[in-house]
């Protein structure tokens, strides 16, 4: 089965071939692109249309490559073995599964996304290379070894913080999601607000991709920024005329707190030549 | 033509294995794309580029390796695609019946060659084409479903023409980490430069701890980590002021002192094209308060890292004569003093605003580069890898 995108997810031909490569070949795709780009919401929605349960590892900085294996709590153990607690005799008890063994044991094809794995150590990639690869692992306290029932689809996401080892890169397609032109971004909010104002969209694309380019900003917003001012614009409801305003600071209002979340790109957007720009344009 | 392509990337500095190789062919294979050369071209992307940096040389390639495939002799396309990939293609759409139909019509070979002929026939006809389509039935490739599309790539207009404009619009020329440094990119830089304070932080059993606090639990234990000590890298930076490059040095002070919390010490200093036996701290007060070099490289040991940043661009004599200096006397030349900074600090670099490419037009660059051992690197976001994987060593 192709992925072609959901209802509630648009994807570029570019997103499908490479997702539909990792699918055909098991291998992991890696994902990068801007904050917001739908990295994350992917590998939700490529389960969702394949109907395959997702597992989702989120990775923190102090995540061990190990804990998506197993965690073996000797500590634990040592406490029981000095209240002398019969559990202390079975290991396994001390062994609680991670994400991975969670999918390798699971009875059908599953999806994993492991999210934003350049939060981790550098050495975080290379130690799940094997485990990837071959999809199985060992658990040296029981000495068995776990293998996947059904090679999982798995999805990678990197916001860039560090870079992946090249061994790494190898064994995995990629994709980096382009921030989305307007006409994907229609898409997009199509998907999201069937119901909204065609004329409101128009206004605000103008507004959000203008914005985008102001030069300086510490934050540019993004799509899911752009979905949250929507929505509140269509709570308020706005008029689109609103969102023509001829001074920066009548506009701010409408766009702080969604679109331009610290103080000081607003001052900056105040400062603004770009609706000068939108005025003598005459519209 | 698949290997000319590979062979193309890795001459424009695309690192492709010969791995990635096999996966695309094994993608193609699969079935995965379409057929179409705009799908090809996804899925040739998806499998060898692993960076948005070399999307761009990527797009470069792929326009000019497959430029010319409209204008192939269907020979030479069909040598181009690798038998299997036809095979398959067929395979897809083929039922359990017409594969023993292909049998006796004289397998596979005998369904190469008439796919062959077909080509052929199609580019003599100006409306090429029609035999496939509508077929079905009485030619074989209609009957089994071999998808006109896919026979005909890169000589349908339409899609091809639309599909040409993908890697031909250069999307990616932004991402490429040849441009020198500046707002868009200096986020990608400070990541690099927080990765090289940082290199790995974790946690370790604290035994002392340990031990202290199982005895006040009375024999009960009691764990402590702590977290790994946090790197120490000591940074110097070396920045050249006062000449056309002041735009450039401010990006990347700016650059060092954004992530200056990361670094257990960052110090830096500014001189005038090439450093002589004193510096400052403070341009407006460069005149009356001097640090002497000797004292920098006293106060510093060679544990710190140094950074010089510069275009490297004067006259030689500013390097080579005692008294070379435009802006004062030096009793000792430019060069001595750049060499004890450089056995000082035994991990020194020196970034250079100046085009890579345009060092050799230059003689004091090349001056300088020698005399700082070869370790001058661009001012982009690739030179500055560079010049940090040549400290971390
Ligand atoms: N192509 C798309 N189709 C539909 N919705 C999208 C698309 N891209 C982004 N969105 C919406 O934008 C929001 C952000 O997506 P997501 O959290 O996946 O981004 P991300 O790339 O993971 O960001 P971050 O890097 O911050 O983790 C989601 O609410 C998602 O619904
Ligand atoms: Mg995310």
């Amino acid at each position: 089965m192709l992925f072609t995108g959901t209802k509630s997810y648009v994807a570029t031909p570019d997103l499908m071939t490479a997702v539909n490569a990792a699918i055909a070949l098991k291998r992991p795709l890696l994902v990068k692109g801007e904050p917001g780009t739908g990295k994350t919401v992917l590998a939700r929605e490529v389960a969702a249309s394949l109907g395959r349960p997702l597992i989702e590892w989120h990775v923190k900085s102090t995540t061990k490559a190990q804990h998506g294996l197993y965690e073996y709590d000797a500590v634990a153990r040592l406490r029981d073995g000095q209240l002398g607690d019969e559990r202390v005799r079975d290991i396994r008890n001390y062994i609680s599964r991670g994400k991975l063994w969670e999918v390798f044991a699971a009875e059908e094809t599953c999806v994993l996304l492991i999210d934003e794995i350049d939060k981790a150590d550098i050495e975080f990639p290379n130690d799940l290379l094997l485990e990837l690869d071959r999809m199985e692992f060992h658990v040296y306290e029981t000495r068995e070894t776990v293998k996947a029932k059904n090679r999982p689809i798995v999805f990678i996401t990197s916001n860039n913080e560090k870079e992946l080892p090249d061994a790494f890169l190898r064994r995995c397609f990629f994709h980096y999601i382009r921030f989305p032109d307007k006409e994907t971004m229609e898409r997009i909010i199509d998907v999201h607000f069937p119901d909204i104002k065609k004329a409101l969209v128009r206004e605000a694309l103008t507004v959000f991709y203008e914005l985008r380019e102001v030069p300086g900003l510490k934050k540019k917003p993004s799509t899911s920024e752009l979905l949250d001012w929507l929505k509140l614009l269509m709570v308020e409801d706005l008029p689109p005329d609103a969102l023509k305003a001829k001074d920066a600071k009548s506009l701010i209002p409408p766009l702080h707190g969604a679109l331009l979340k610290n103080e000081q790109d607003v001052h900056l957007f105040e400062r603004l030549a770009f609706l000068a720009r939108r005025e003598s344009r005459g519209d | 033509m698949f290997t000319d392509f590979f062979l193309k990337l890795r001459d424009a500095k695309v690192p492709v294995t010969l791995k990635e190789h096999l996966t695309l062919i094994e993608g193609l294979k699969a079935g995965v794309c379409d057929w179409s050369v705009e799908s090809f071209y996804y899925l040739s992307r998806a499998t060898l580029v692993k960076d948005e940096a070399h999307l761009d040389k990527f797009d470069r390639v792929f326009g000019e390796v497959f430029k010319g495939i409209e204008s192939l002799s269907p020979e030479a396309l069909l040598a181009a695609i690798p038998e299997e990939w036809l095979k398959k293609l067929t395979e897809r759409f083929l039922t359990e019946e017409e594969k023993r139909q292909i049998q006796s019509l004289g397998g596979w070979e005998k369904l190469m060659e008439t796919l062959r002929e077909r080509l052929a026939e199609q580019k003599g006809r100006h409306q090429g084409g029609s035999k496939w389509i509508g077929t079905a039935g009485t030619s074989p490739f209609g009957a089994y479903g071999y998808n006109p599309e896919g026979i005909r790539i890169g000589q349908d207009q339409n899609r091809n023409n639309r599909a040409v404009k993908v890697w031909d619009k250069r999307e990616f020329r932004n991402f490429d980490d040849k441009v020198e440094l500046g707002t868009r990119n200096i986020k990608v830089a400070l990541r690099k430069l927080r990765r090289f304070a940082r290199e790995g932080a974790a946690s370790e059993l604290d035994l002392p701890d340990t031990i202290r606090s199982t005895a006040h639990n009375a024999g009960w234990l009691d764990v402590k980590m702590v977290p790994e000590r946090h790197n120490a890298v000591k940074v110097l930076l070396f920045l050249d002021v006062g000449g056309s490059m002041d735009e450039h040095i401010k990006v990347c002070e700016e650059l060092f002192s954004a992530v200056k919390s990361e670094f257990k010490h960052l110090e830096y200093f500014y001189f005038h094209n090439c450093p002589y036996e004193a510096m400052w701290k403070d341009n407006r007060r460069r005149w009356s308060e001097k640090t002497p070099t000797l004292q920098i490289l006293r106060t510093y040991g060679p544990d710190y890292r140094a950074v010089f940043v510069g275009d490297a661009t004067m006259s030689p004599y500013e390097i080579v004569q005692p008294g070379g200096s435009v802006e004062h006397f030096n009793e000792e030349a430019g060069q001595v003093w750049l060499q004890r900074v450089t056995e000082h600090f035994r991990r020194l670099i020196w970034l250079n605003p100046v085009e890579e490419r345009r060092w050799n037009w230059t003689q004091s660059v090349k001056m300088i580069e020698r005399l700082v051992g070869q370790r001058m690197f661009p001012l982009t976001l690739d030179g500055l890898d560079r010049g940090i994987r040549a400290l971390s060593r």
